[in-house]
Order: structure tokens, then C-alpha cells, then sequence
């Protein structure tokens, strides 16, 4: 039996190992890695920070540059941009990270069963992932936008729809290559049920290729979230979203181009850092799972 | 048909009287590949009797890993019974199915693929005590440890780590303790050296043949190496495009094989020794594809004594020798001028 | 008649040696350290003989192989010097490294279906190692392309000319790759565990094969494996590898007849005899190969070497020994092993 010793030697040295391991990525991972738990902290904890409202109006301090009351300025109503900035951070991580989370849970499930069982189930799947592909996803938010009505929400759910095929085509194809190896034949052959080796042995292999593409796919919904919201189609005003200022400050650009540019900053940086971690995480493992 | 199947299944058994612990009849497996049938097990009938090790030599393509697969039912068999210890598994559904599993258990070639490399070895090797519903922690680890200790690991350093951390020889000993953990009366090892090097494959040889008697095993040995299986085996069996060829005591089939197809095998070894002369002119041409064998017996075509017999009527196994069965209208040792009829 | 009783005229003095390699090393990055694939090689090779180089997984002989094509993978790091035919490789250029590939340096691989392209026929294959090294029109490129798969054993050359990879069983799939190979008159041949992957039936074909046209041709070949049975029949010479090192070396006859070096006693002991009875327990060797990321002072054999003394452990020895048979051991088996 372990004692307290053991165990705590362990951990010590697991947590060593993957400590090693991180550093191992390089130093653009960490910063990446950095930038994205920032804005996350900041997303989440924005109400107990010491920032004034993002939607008071000051008209008199319109287009202000950065000074100590307002630390990057003002946008064209008088808005704090940093509060809005940061309050927009909420808002496009809430949809980027929700949004593949459908797609993951729903379209990934879809994707393993599809792959595992093979046959009808298959056909089905692929077929009915095929016809969701077949609607212009474009066409398709804004129809239901309008229809449903332009909430946050409702926004969430129809990008998280439109990347279930995605999702389903990744897993499918995880989940085909390691089906044929053959600890699977060998796990059958020990007389585990189908489900056990589904959840035991199938997923803990799939799972991480799947990881690395949702963090691929948060980065592109940023993207989209943005698009639609700078076209006024996405979050409505007065809520504050990245795409949005950016839509707002197209008419400061000659005054004050800070107010396009900052918010257009602030996405490149976390699309760049989720798409870095992403790859990271996709390129470590393959070589693992091949590994002699 | 069914009669004369298990018939030869019983006379190809083990000479004593006791029943075989494994009894396949007629069995065939086909499956489709981009819609033309492939013929990989075409009415292969044997028996294994208890404590025995049998031999299963062929070349790629002969289908005796597909066979394999089929006795442990992994692959669907089109038709023809197997039989363990009296019960066919073709009965056998869902609960029961898998408690027969726990005495029948399989070695595949390559290790490394055979574990999980997402978990670690102590998972590994305790997962088929999990399905067995063995939930004393402190029994399963007595278990491990005494299994890993049999295989020749030191458990201290091997639990903790993942498979690709080893060796092939190494992941080979942990497929081993796996398959032996629930203390299995049968083991299916599909060419279980054949991916390792020279020196490690005698140690895993070595290793099973010790593990055979520790637990009392019998075991189907499945190899394309001639003398890989002569050192393990009791008995050989030569499968040939989907049919047994050769059914026989090992040294009755290595000193005077009855089949051709045996005899060039037997020629084809490269021997280490410089002064042994080399093979000369082997049969010409490649095994015929499993989509379209030859019709009659399937090795007409590259055998040097086929006549036009060969290729109208299939020739079925036929006891030539106390307990030697070959499958030929003209079997070696005997005299061609007469047809081949026994003296 | 048996290759091995067909040998080139006896060897000449060293300066003519086709191939020459001298302390040539192979460092390989890896995630857990430098590793030192191939560690000090040095051996020669006559024009028109054979060479078995025989070894296990990580013994170095395939890094060895590329080395002296100079085919290694990025990252590595090849110190040493390689003469090929009077000259020098470290001081070629690239290009004029790819012209003698598979002109006078032709490679074959153990698996034929990765080493041929499956989206050209081997006609096309065939046709474009001959243009591009011969300098032959199309034509003549043609005719000579399916000259050479009949010389190989494929029958009905002309037709299978448009025919692909896939369509090949592996044996038929190896004899284009020898066809290929031999299509420039190359004047080595390097064969990397060229029958492994195949089939025993197989096997003794392409390795006759190999033979017949090494013979006709007054070819050199390196013969790459790890079953002495192999090089047993088909070599003029034989040396052997482990961890990284030639530790044995000599002509076939004499290596088999008195074996000095106690790893190669040992591999020939772990073969299964064809002649033993069955049950008869086999003669392992104890231990695992050695950690190639991990270098001991000593002989990189003593942990397994049931002749190991201290001294084994504390310098590795060097390959000495009379001209013909040379081997690396402190304690090497007597001369009438």
C-alpha cells in the first residue's frame, strides 16, 4: 500500500513532469496561454473590477485619448473603451466558448458513435451532418436571427449548430483510426462491454484531437461573432462586442482610429492565441500516439 | 457433412480419448472487400486437446489470422461450429459470451498497438479483472503483482508507466500477464514473436513455454516462422489460401512432411550455415489471390506434382501416417505411378 | 551453385576498395537526448562483392545505410568519411550527391509499398529513373524499362509496364523496386532488409534474384537483415552490429565456422534449430538492448554478455584482429568455437 510519502513523492513528481512538459512547448505557447487567461479572468470577474460602466454616456468626453480617468480613452458616445473592451470580452468568449461547445458535445457524439458502430448509424449520421452543410450558414443565423429574435442567446445556439458537422467529421475520423488498432480487438476479446470500451478505451484516444479542434473552432466563432455583430446582426446594442466597436469606430477612423483599432487588436490577439494553443495541442498528439 | 466435419475434427485430435478442449468444424469466414468476396477461411475443421500446443503455420494471405479471430468470435464466421469444451460459442449471447471469454483469451502480433497508450499499466493489466467484477482492490493488485512477477517485470517499475515507455519484447511480456490474469484455459497467440528481434523473440518463447506449464495451458500457436513453431508445438497444422493442408506430429512433419506444400516451406528457411546449399528453383509464382482461388486443390498451381486431377476434384484430408492428415491426391512419399494410391 | 562459392578475385589492397568508410557516426536529436545511432564505423567493400550487415532493432545498421547515401533524416548529424568510387562524399555537392543516387548508389527498401509512389504506374516509374539518369528518349526508355521487368521475373512485362503499385502482390512489388534499382547499372547496391516483410516462399526468390543479377553484373552489394540465416548462403563477408558498432566482422565462411565475439554466438544460439526436437528451450539472451540515448563507458554488450568481466565494463574494445577477421571483445571466444 502507498503511504502519505509515496503519494506525496508522486505528485511531486508528476506535477515536475508536467511542468516539463509546458515548458517543452516554447515560449510563444506561455505567452499565448497568458493572453487568454487575462482576458478570461478579466471577462469573468469584469463586475468586481474598478471600471466605470460601459454603457454611461459622456458626451462632453467624446473621442478622449487615454488619460487616468478613462485609461484608453473614450469612443464616440463617451464611452470607457478599456470597460467596454473588457465587458466585450465577455460577451464574444461567452458565445465563442459556448457556441463549439455544442458543437463538441453534440457533433462529437455523433461523430464517435458514427465511426465506432459503423453501418446505418453511420449512413445516418453522415447523411444528416451532409444536410445541415448544404444550408449557407450565413443565410441560415441571420434567417433565424430574425425569425427567433436577435438575442444573445439565440445567436449562441445557431453558430453552435452550424459547427456540429465540423465536430462530427473530426470525431468520425478520430475515431476510425484508433477503432481498427488493436487494443480495441484485445479489449473485446477480454468480453468488455461495448459501452466500456467506448468510455475506457475509445475516448480517452479521441478525446485530445477533439480538444485541440475546439480550441481551433472557439477562434473562428470569435471571428464569426465578430463579423455579425459588426454588421449590426449580431449581439444588439447597447451591449458592448468587439464587432460591434469595430463597426462603431469606422466613423472615428480619421479622428480617433484608436477606437477601431483597439477592439480589433484585442480579437487578433486571443484568435492568435487560441489558434497557437490549438496547434500546439493538435501537433503534440500525433507524434505521441505513433511514439515507439 | 456436418458428421464428417466433426469426424475429421475428432481424428485430427489428440490420439488420447479424452475430449478436445477446442473443436472446430468446417468452419468458414468470408467478407466482402470493395464487392468481391474474399475466401479467407474455407472449411477448416481441427481439434484441440487439452495441455496440447498446436501449430499453425501458413504464409500471408492463408487466413490463419483470420481464423483466429473467428474462434474467439472477433470476426463473424459465415458457417461451421467451434466447439470449447463441448458448448459452441455460436449459442452464447451477451453475459455468457463474455463469461467464456474470461477462459479463452488471445495474444495479438504487435504489442505495442495491443495496449492503450493512454493508460497506464497498472489500468492495463487490472481491466480484465474490472470486467470480471473482481472489485477487492487488494485482491486485484495480489494479482498484478503476482502475474508481473511470472512474466519476468519488476512491478515497482513498470506499473506507473505507459506502454510506449517499453520495449516491443517488454509490451509483449504485458500482453502476456494480461491475458493470463483470470488464469485462461486457452490462448490464441497470433504470431506473438513475429514483430520482435531474434534474441527477445527466444525469451517470449522461452517465456510462454513456462507460462504453458505454470498455469497449465493449452495453446493455438500461430506463426509464418517453421521453426519458431517447431520449438513450442506438439502438433502442426499447414493452412494453405484458407484450407489446412497438413495436419501432423511436429517431428513426423518436419522429417518427412506429406504435403508439398510443407515440403516447400520446409526448403524455403534460410538456414544459418554457410556450407547448407541454397534452395534451388523453388515452385514459381506468388499464392494466388484469396478473391479467386484455383479451383480443385488451391495449390495446384504452384505445385510441381499437380496433375489434372488437381485441379477437378479438391482433395480432402486424409490420414496418410498414424496421425498425419494431408490433403492431397499425391502425397509425398508415395508412389506416383499407381495415382497415388496408398501401397 | 551457391553465391558464396562465387567470389570476386580475392581483395586487392585497400586503395582500390569500391567503398571505404572511415569512423563515420550518426548523432540523431531525440526528446530524451543525443543519440548515437551509428558510433564509429569504419569498413571497406571490394567491387562485385557482397557484404551481410546484420544486426537487430537499434544496432544502427539502417542509419549506417543512409549515411553512406547520405539520405539522413533533418536534424541529424553524420561526422566520418565516406569514398565512394575515388571520391569523397562529404566534399560532393548536392547535386552531385542526387546524380550519383541511384545512378551508381541505388537503394532498395524493406517495405515496396512505401518505396514506390502509389499514384504512378511503374511504367512511368521505371521510365523516369531511366530518362532522368541515362539520359534515354522515351522509346528507348520504354523498351529498356520492360527488358528490365523481364530480367526481374514479371511476367508479361508489356502489359504490366501501365499497371499500378497496388495492383502488385509484395513479392512482384519488391522485383520492380530491384528493377528500378538496376535500371542505371548502379555499382552498389545497398538492400535494406529487402525480404523481411515478405513472405519464406518469397523470400529465397528475391534473394536469388539479388544474387543472380549482383553476379551478372559484378555488382557490389550491401545486404541489410537481421536473420543470419539470410547472409549465411549470400555473402562474401558479414559483419555484425550492435549498438551502434561493427563488433564482428568477417568473411561468411569464417564468421559461421569460429565466431570470436560472444553476440554473435548468441544470435546464432537464439534462432529456433530446425533440427532440435520440439519443447527444447531456447537459448535467450538476458537483458535488453541497450539505451541508445545512454552510452556506458564499457562494452556496450557486457550487462548481457555471459563472458563479461570488469574490465568489459570500464573501456569499450577496440576492433582488432588479423586482417581478414576482425572483432571487438576483451574475452572473445577461442579460435575452435
Amino acid at each position: 500500500m502507498r503511504t502519505g510519502e509515496a503519494v506525496a513523492g508522486s505528485v511531486v513528481r508528476n506535477a515536475t513532469e508536467a511542468w516539463a512538459r509546458l515548458a517543452a512547448f516554447g515560449w510563444l505557447f506561455g505567452l499565448a496561454l497568458a493572453w487568454i487567461a487575462v482576458i478570461v479572468i478579466a471577462a469573468g470577474l469584469a463586475d468586481l473590477l474598478p471600471l466605470p460602466s460601459p454603457t454611461d454616456m459622456d458626451m462632453l468626453a467624446r473621442r478622449e485619448a487615454p488619460s487616468f480617468a478613462h485609461w484608453l480613452g473614450t469612443d464616440r458616445l463617451g464611452r470607457d473603451m478599456l470597460a467596454r473592451l473588457v465587458y466585450g470580452a465577455r460577451i464574444s468568449l461567452t458565445v465563442a466558448i459556448l457556441a463549439p461547445l455544442i458543437g463538441l458535445l453534440i457533433g462529437g457524439a455523433l461523430g464517435i458513435l458514427a465511426g465506432y458502430f459503423r453501418g446505418g448509424l453511420e449512413t445516418l449520421v453522415v447523411g444528416g451532418v451532409d444536410v445541415l452543410l448544404a444550408f449557407p450558414p450565413l443565410v441560415l443565423a441571420l434567417a433565424v436571427m430574425a425569425y427567433l429574435g436577435q438575442t444573445l442567446a439565440n445567436l449562441t445556439y445557431i453558430i453552435g449548430i452550424l459547427s456540429i458537422p465540423a465536430f462530427t467529421r473530426v470525431a468520425r475520423a478520430a475515431t476510425l483510426s484508433v477503432a481498427k488498432r488493436e487494443f480495441i480487438l484485445a479489449a473485446r476479446a477480454m468480453g468488455a462491454t461495448e459501452l466500456r470500451i467506448l468510455l475506457r478505451e475509445l475516448l480517452p484516444n479521441v478525446i485530445l484531437p477533439l480538444l485541440a479542434f475546439f480550441l481551433l473552432a472557439v477562434a473562428v466563432t470569435i471571428v464569426v461573432e465578430g463579423a455579425l455583430s459588426f454588421l449590426g446582426l449580431g449581439v444588439p446594442p447597447p451591449a458592448p462586442s468587439w464587432g460591434g466597436m469595430i463597426g462603431e469606430g469606422r466613423e472615428s477612423l480619421e479622428t480617433a482610429p484608436r477606437i477601431a483599432f483597439l477592439p480589433a487588436l484585442f480579437m487578433f490577439l486571443t484568435v492568435l492565441s487560441f489558434n497557437i494553443v490549438g496547434d500546439t495541442l493538435r501537433a503534440t498528439t500525433d507524434p505521441r500516439q505513433g511514439a515507439a | 457433412m456436418t458428421d464428417s466435419a466433426s469426424d475429421t475434427a475428432q481424428q485430427t485430435g489428440t490420439p488420447t480419448d479424452a475430449p478436445s478442449l477446442l473443436s472446430v468444424e468446417d468452419l468458414v469466414v468470408e467478407y466482402v472487400l470493395g464487392g468481391k468476396t474474399v475466401h479467407a477461411v474455407s472449411g477448416v475443421s481441427f481439434a484441440l486437446g487439452r495441455g496440447e500446443t498446436l501449430g499453425l503455420v501458413g504464409e500471408s494471405g492463408c487466413g490463419k489470422s483470420t481464423l483466429a479471430r473467428a474462434l474467439l468470435r472477433l470476426t463473424q464466421a459465415r458457417s461451421g461450429r467451434v466447439l470449447f469444451d463441448g458448448v459452441d460459442l455460436a449459442t452464447l449471447r451477451g453475459p455468457a459470451l463474455r463469461a467464456l471469454r474470461r477462459r479463452l483469451q488471445i495474444i495479438f502480433q504487435d504489442p505495442i498497438a495491443s495496449l492503450n497508450p493512454r493508460r497506464r499499466v497498472a489500468d492495463l493489466i487490472a481491466e480484465p479483472l474490472r470486467i470480471a467484477g473482481i472489485t477487492d482492490a487488494v485482491e486485484r493488485r495480489r494479482r498484478i503483482l503476482d502475474v508481473l512477477a511470472a512474466v519476468g517485470l519488476d512491478a515497482e517499475l513498470a506499473l506507473g508507466r505507459f506502454a510506449h515507455e517499453f520495449s516491443g519484447g517488454q509490451c509483449q511480456r504485458l500482453c502476456i500477464a494480461r491475458a493470463l490474469i483470470l488464469e485462461p484455459e486457452l490462448i490464441v497467440c497470433d504470431e506473438p514473436v513475429s514483430a520482435l528481434d531474434v534474441s527477445i523473440r527466444a525469451q517470449i518463447i522461452n517465456l510462454l513455454e513456462a507460462m504453458k506449464a505454470r498455469y497449465g495451458l493449452t495453446l493455438l500457436f500461430i506463426a509464418h516462422d517453421l521453426a519458431v513453431v517447431k520449438a513450442v508445438s506438439d502438433r502442426v497444422a499447414v493452412m494453405y489460401l484458407g484450407k489446412l493442408v497438413e495436419i501432423a506430429p511436429t517431428e513426423r512433419l518436419f522429417r518427412s512432411p506429406g504435403h508439398p506444400y510443407t515440403a516447400l516451406l520446409l526448403q524455403a528457411i534460410p538456414r544459418p550455415d554457410p556450407e547448407a546449399p541454397l534452395p534451388e528453383r523453388l515452385s514459381v509464382g506468388e499464392p494466388p489471390s484469396p478473391l479467386a482461388p484455383p479451383s480443385g486443390c488451391r495449390f495446384r498451381t504452384r505445385c510441381p506434382r499437380a496433375a489434372t486431377r488437381c485441379g477437378e476434384q479438391e482433395p480432402t484430408l486424409r490420414e496418410i501416417a498414424p496421425d498425419q492428415f494431408v490433403a492431397c491426391h499425391f502425397p509425398l512419399g508415395r508412389d506416383l505411378s499407381n495415382g497415388g494410391a496408398a501401397p | 551453385m551457391a553465391v558464396a562459392s562465387q567470389r570476386a578475385p580475392a581483395a586487392g589492397p585497400a586503395a582500390t576498395a569500391l567503398l571505404r568508410l572511415e569512423d563515420v557516426a550518426v548523432e540523431l536529436p531525440s526528446p530524451r537526448g543525443v543519440l548515437r545511432a551509428v558510433d564509429g564505423v569504419s569498413l571497406e567493400l571490394e567491387a562485385g562483392r557482397t557484404l551481410g550487415i546484420v544486426g537487430e532493432s537499434g544496432s544502427g545498421k539502417t542509419m549506417l545505410s543512409r549515411a553512406i547515401a547520405r539520405l539522413l533524416p533533418r536534424g541529424a548529424k553524420l561526422s566520418g568519411r565516406v569514398d565512394f568510387d575515388g571520391q569523397t562524399l562529404s566534399a560532393l555537392g548536392p547535386e552531385a550527391l542526387r546524380r550519383l543516387r541511384g545512378r551508381a548508389l541505388a537503394f532498395i527498401f524493406q517495405d515496396p509499398m512505401t518505396s514506390l509512389n502509389p499514384v504512378l504506374s511503374i511504367g512511368s516509374q521505371l521510365i523516369e529513373t531511366l530518362r532522368e539518369h541515362l539520359g534515354l528518349e522515351t522509346p528507348k526508355a520504354q523498351r529498356r524499362a520492360v527488358e528490365l521487368l523481364g530480367e526481374v521475373g514479371i511476367p508479361s512485362p508489356e502489359q504490366r509496364l501501365k499497371h499500378y503499385p497496388h495492383q502488385f502482390s509484395g513479392g512482384m512489388r519488391q522485383r520492380v523496386a530491384i528493377a528500378i534499382a538496376l535500371s542505371c547499372e548502379p555499382k552498389l547496391l545497398i538492400a535494406d532488409e529487402p525480404t523481411t516483410a515478405l513472405d519464406v516462399t518469397v523470400q529465397a526468390q528475391i534473394l536469388d534474384l539479388l544474387a543472380r543479377e549482383q553476379r551478372q553484373r559484378r555488382m557490389a552489394m550491401i545486404l541489410i537483415t537481421h536473420d543470419l540465416g539470410v547472409v549465411a548462403g549470400r555473402t562474401d563477408e558479414v559483419a555484425v552490429m550492435y549498438a551502434g558498432r561493427v563488433v564482428e566482422r568477417a568473411p561468411t565462411r569464417r564468421l559461421f565456422r569460429g565466431m570470436r565475439m560472444p553476440y554473435t554466438e548468441a544470435l546464432i544460439a537464439a534462432i529456433p534449430e530446425l533440427e532440435a526436437p520440439p519443447h527444447t528451450p531456447l537459448k535467450a539472451i538476458a537483458g535488453l538492448p541497450p539505451d541508445p540515448t545512454r552510452r556506458s563507458p564499457g562494452c556496450a554488450f557486457a550487462p548481457r554478455c555471459p563472458r563479461s568481466a570488469a574490465r568489459c565494463r570500464e573501456a569499450a574494445p577496440p576492433l582488432a584482429g588479423d586482417g581478414q577477421h576482425q572483432f571487438a571483445c576483451w574475452n572473445p571466444l577461442g579460435p575452435s568455437a
